[in-house]
């Protein structure tokens, strides 16, 4: 992992077209501006993570339980 | 082309049926390519079964057969992803987790599945929005939906 420091204001370009801008920093929270392309996702990553383990859950349904569905019309 | 389901047995599916997630899903991303399987003697659920691993199958349903109020923003990157022109272009359907009671299965309101009818492409969208739920009880309306199926 590439380790930057950066200062309010200051930025960090990742590739030809997208630049993150530290825009703010206040005790433990820091406020990042993200300029991309519109065909790139920006998501929290604990988001994607939740949205993982809820996709994880929901596969692991057994036959059983399955077969509950056929009954129901 | 023959594949092997979780639900369905071995199957023949024509490749005119194959979904394309070009980014897979969210801890899925492997997963290319889906199907969408009926369930029979059911109509309110479908299964979205992955081409190349039999266990990978999601129980699906429409979300608006479980919340009244549902609208959200298709985001840029999944307009370009999946190529949408109009909004007649896609559907969506949401990602059940079933339960056991089953009136305690839920649906995922927070990352809808888009699918764009034409090109046959789809994407697990997340809404950037922490409001919508990641599970959202189903059971409460079971019951109307079984009259609308």
């Amino acid at each position: 992992m590439l380790v930057l420091s950066r200062k309010s204001n200051e930025t960090i370009k990742v590739g030809d077209d997208i630049e993150l801008r530290i825009l703010e920093v206040k005790g433990d929270t820091v406020r990042i501006g993200i300029e991309a392309p519109k065909s790139v996702d920006i998501l929290r990553g604990e988001l994607v993570q939740s949205i993982s383990e809820t996709n994880t859950e929901a596969i692991t349904m057994d036959a059983t339980l399955f077969s509950q569905l056929t009954k129901k019309k | 082309m023959q594949i092997e389901t979780k639900f369905h047995g071995e199957m023949e599916v024509s490749k005119s049926d194959l979904w394309q997630f070009p980014k897979g899903m969210p801890g899925f991303e492997e997963e290319k390519e889906f199907v969408l399987l009926s369930i029979e003697g059911n109509a309110v659920f479908r299964v979205l079964q992955s081409v190349q691993t039999p266990n990978v199958a999601f129980i699906v349903g429409n979300p608006y057969t479980f919340t009244e109020d549902y609208s959200f923003k298709i985001d840029e990157p999944t307009v370009e992803l999946l190529k949408i022109e109009k909004p007649e272009d896609i559907f969506v359907l949401g990602i059940i987790s079933l339960k056991d009671p089953f009136e305690a299965s839920t649906i995922n309101l927070q990352a809808p599945v888009i699918f764009h009818a034409e090109n046959k492409t789809a994407k697990q969208m997340i809404v950037n929005d922490e409001s919508f739920s990641l599970r959202h009880p189903i059971g409460e309306s079971q019951s109307s939906a079984k009259e609308e199926a």
